[in-house]
């Protein structure tokens, strides 16, 4: 057991009085960041980033990585308060989270949020400890076919789940297609659809209609349904958090599954945010009561919160161990480690392990402090919606604006956002859907990058799919899960029959 | 004698005038110009990447050592492969709060979209460094030489190996069409989002071999998972220092030696926006000149094997017209011109 070892001595360098400090104050500029929308971890992290150079890289990954713990950890408050996902893997929360709020239990969604932010991210840290060599080389096996089939795996574990007519989601789901296409074509590095226009070369960014479709767009609802939010009835009261503890173990299922595709999706790495969409969509599929997905389900705030956390933080490791970032922030976190003379991959755990175990140490103990400042919090959080609904949607609305022009400090994103906000409204209203919208946005562009490397590399046969075990595998399991609702209902017309006969 | 005394005295008066002349002339160029708000210090390519660390690095040495009063902020542009932050210096005509870091995407990105700018919309300030290219190829592979490996990918036949790199027309696809000019051999290139993947994407054998950056590769260098096969330069990198446990930069051929004569360095340089003027010029310059003699940046620049050259005013400018020649001529025979 050398790792545990090696751990209680990265315990002793990050259990400085020092570190600590810089562990709080760090997890509270998460929070805050996270719950500015636009500003996200990425971009908090690299602004902070030249501020540390003069510190020892120790407490300065430290204070950076918690950070990034604290941004994740704030996403899910504006996500369920006010139906504004702070950060993009906390939109799947949005889909239950808000609904609770407004059925006027908003403390208890944020505390099963940031309690399943916090098991997400400890599994995760727990298979950095004792299984980082071997993932590292299960990373490896990812080339572009299998990103693809992994791709293909998000959408099958998406489709079917909403409500709506299914035309009505291949029609929003479309959209999110088209729009992903605007911008540069990463394959051929030409521009398109942009008719000339300097502003759509950056194609849509996916925080911005997000911002926009999701917070924009309930505030319109909202002003039309009569001014005033349905979570005031919310009673309030210090005890919201032991309460949602004691409905937390029944989800158990849900937390091991959400870490486990937190886990796969952050080393390999694909990121938080089809994390937190596949562990939501694939949560419907197994709850016994998928009815009630969508209209305020605990279980439907766990899922997406432990994977988009358990990605968040496995994203570190490919990053430790390769030198390849899991995730936009942990790229930044990389060039600080270049900065400070670190140089990550292989060779990084041996060389510098006091570094290295001091870091994981440093996940465990910033997790925990995390956890304890976002939970001291809920109730004020939660109170926020006793706010009268013209005091506070003027707020949201800057902050929306703000948020939106952050992204990339242009102004004519604000605008895009007002228009991203009508649309949302206008799909409500016409009951459209808007979560596989927001899914192809997201999503498309890496999936259409993933498909055609995979073509170019077997020179256009398609075959290189489902060559090898590995990417056959996800693929078959895409498939099946795409097709899992039609083979329910072909059963059940055959028991119908029987029962009939 | 008294003559002679007296020209030495009338020497070392010339002397002491002159010295105060110069000394008079530096303060007020420096006084002249400073900026008295922030300085905005754009990045045309996204977070993480080779661009953005060096501005990083470069705004967090400012910082340490106070090489300037006004703050310096960092913001990506990364839009249309770097055309979003070039049309933003070229349309703040006379603005000095504004500079801009460049990639190889100063050359290729109008010439492969048609999107209008040229490096002459800017005013050019500095050239910081070179960054180099490698050859790499997995060790699991055994390719004893560059010339080994491009004899295997011809043996294999057209378009049957893979290349992979960073980006569309930019820095690596156009390297990869000089090798083949320079052998005859084919490669399938598959662009691929940043160096770090690229280099990950070789370890796992999904591709035959890439031209990463010495920084992007290095740790993968050290694991022995890569080969450095021959450096695309006309000379050999430098520094001496061991990096693996047998080989130092120094010890890697340049590809001329190979066989394979392929040659590229990528620009690392700052601009401004057009129309500011030469004091404003001259107090980045001082700026940088002071920055590149800390020892962090030397540091960096050994870390990521750079080429260290330094160039400003009309040395720079002709660096930059034979650099854009070569770049249209070689996107030109690769057909990659925007129609």
């Amino acid at each position: 057991m050398e790792e545990i070892n090696a751990l209680f001595h990265g315990f002793a360098v990050a259990l400085t009085l020092q570190n600590v400090m810089y562990m709080f104050l760090g997890t509270i500029l998460g929070v805050l960041i996270g719950v500015l929308p636009g500003l996200g971890g990425a971009n908090g992290v690299a602004i902070l980033l030249p501020l540390t150079f003069s510190m020892n890289p120790v407490s300065a990954i430290i204070m950076l990585s918690c950070i990034y713990w604290g941004a994740l950890f704030g996403g899910a408050i504006t996500s369920i308060l006010f139906n504004i996902p702070g950060e993009p893997w906390s939109v799947a929360t949005t889909f239950d989270g808000f609904p609770m709020a407004q059925k006027g239990q908003p403390g208890e969604a944020l505390t099963a949020a940031f309690t399943s932010s916090f098991v997400g991210a400890f599994i995760a840290v727990l298979m950095i400890t004792f299984l980082a060599p071997m993932v590292a080389k299960f990373a490896l096996q990812f080339g572009p076919a299998e990103f693809f089939a992994v791709q293909l795996l998000t959408f099958c574990s998406f489709v079917g789940m909403s409500k709506e007519p299914p035309f009505k989601t291949i029609a929003s789901m479309m959209i999110g297609f088209a729009l992903a296409s605007v911008g540069m074509d990463s394959i051929t590095g030409q521009l398109r659809l942009t008719f000339g226009s300097e502003e759509l070369m950056r194609g849509f960014d996916f925080l911005i209609a997000v911002i926009g479709l999701f917070g924009l767009g309930e505030i319109l609802l909202t002003m039309e349904e009569g001014l005033a939010f349905k979570g005031t009835e919310a009673k309030i009261n210090a005890k919201v958090v032991l309460q949602t503890w004691a409905k937390l173990p029944a989800y158990w299922a849900t937390y091991i599954r959400g870490a486990l595709i937190g886990c796969w999706m952050g080393v390999t790495p694909g990121g938080a945010t089809p994390a937190s969409f596949m562990s939501y969509g694939i949560a419907k599929k197994f709850a016994k009561n998928p009815a009630g997905f969508g209209k305020g389900e605990l279980e439907g705030v766990v899922a997406p919160e432990t994977a988009a956390h358990a990605a968040g933080t496995s994203a570190l490791l490919p990053m430790l161990t390769l030198g390849i970032p899991g995730s936009p922030t942990a790229a930044v976190l990389l060039g600080g480690l270049l900065i400070w003379g670190l140089q990550p991959g292989p060779l990084l755990f041996v060389e510098k392990a006091d570094f290295v175990w001091g870091l994981i140490a440093s996940m465990y103990l910033g997790n925990i402090a995390g956890l304890i400042v976002v939970l001291t919090t809920v109730p004020y959080f939660a109170a926020i919606l006793k706010i009268p609904f013209s005091i506070i949607a003027p707020v949201i609305l800057v902050i929306c604006a703000i948020g939106a022009y952050t992204v990339n400090n242009a102004q004519f994103d604000v605008y895009l956002m007002i228009v991203f906000g009508v649309l949302g409204y206008v799909f409500k209203k016409l009951s459209y859907p808007l979560a596989p919208m927001v899914l192809a946005l997201v999503l498309g562009k890496m999936a259409e990058g993933s498909f055609r490397q995979a073509l170019l590399t077997s020179q256009g046969d398609v075959s290189v799919f489902w060559e090898n075990g590995l990417c056959g595998s996800i693929t078959a399991l895409a498939i099946i899960l795409l097709i899992s609702p039609l083979l329910g209902k072909v059963w059940g017309m055959i028991k119908g029959n029987k029962a009939a006969a | 004698m008294a003559i002679s005394m007296k020209s030495a005295f009338g020497k070392a008066l010339v002397g002491v005038m002159g010295a105060g002349l110069i000394a008079s002339v530096s303060t007020s160029a420096l006084a002249a110009w400073e900026p008295d708000k922030q300085v905005e210090f754009v990045v045309p390519a996204g977070t993480g990447g080779g661009a953005d660390q060096m501005a990083r690095l470069m705004q967090g040495i400012i910082v340490k050592h106070n090489l300037m009063k006004q703050p310096l902020v960092v913001v990506n542009k990364s839009g249309g492969a770097g055309a979003e932050g070039f049309l933003s210096v070229k349309n703040s005509k006379g603005d000095p709060y504004k500079i801009i870091i460049t990639l190889s995407n100063l050359f290729t990105t109008p010439l492969a979209t048609g999107v209008p700018f040229n490096w002459k919309d800017m005013t050019p300030v500095a050239m910081l460094a070179l960054d180099q290219f490698i050859l790499w190829t997995n060790t699991e592979k055994g390719y004893k030489s560059a010339k080994d490996y491009i004899d295997a990918a011809k043996a294999a036949g057209p378009g049957k190996f893979k290349m992979g790199g960073t980006g569309s027309k930019q820095e690596d696809q156009i390297i990869t069409v000089g090798l083949e000019k320079a052998t005859g051999a084919k490669f399938s290139y598959i662009p691929y989002k940043g160096g770090g993947e690229v280099a990950v994407q070789l370890v796992g054998n999904h591709i035959d071999s890439t031209v990463n950056n010495p920084a992007e590769a290095v740790a993968q260098w050290r694991a022995g998972s890569l080969t450095a096969q021959c450096v695309f330069d006309d000379v050999r990198l430098p520094y001496k220092a061991k990096v693996t446990s047998t080989q130092s930069w120094n010890d890697i051929p340049t590809c001329k030696e190979a066989g394979i004569p392929t040659d590229y360095q990528m620009l690392r340089g700052i601009f401004m926006a057009p129309g500011v003027t030469p004091d404003q010029v001259a107090y980045f310059n001082e700026v940088f000149k002071k920055m590149m003699n800390t020892p962090e940046w030397k540091d960096y620049m050994e870390k990521g094997a750079f080429s260290q050259t330094h160039l400003t005013g009309k040395e720079f400018t002709d660096w930059l017209t034979k650099a854009e020649a070569t770049h249209k001529q070689l996107m030109q025979e690769a057909g990659f011109l925007a129609k």
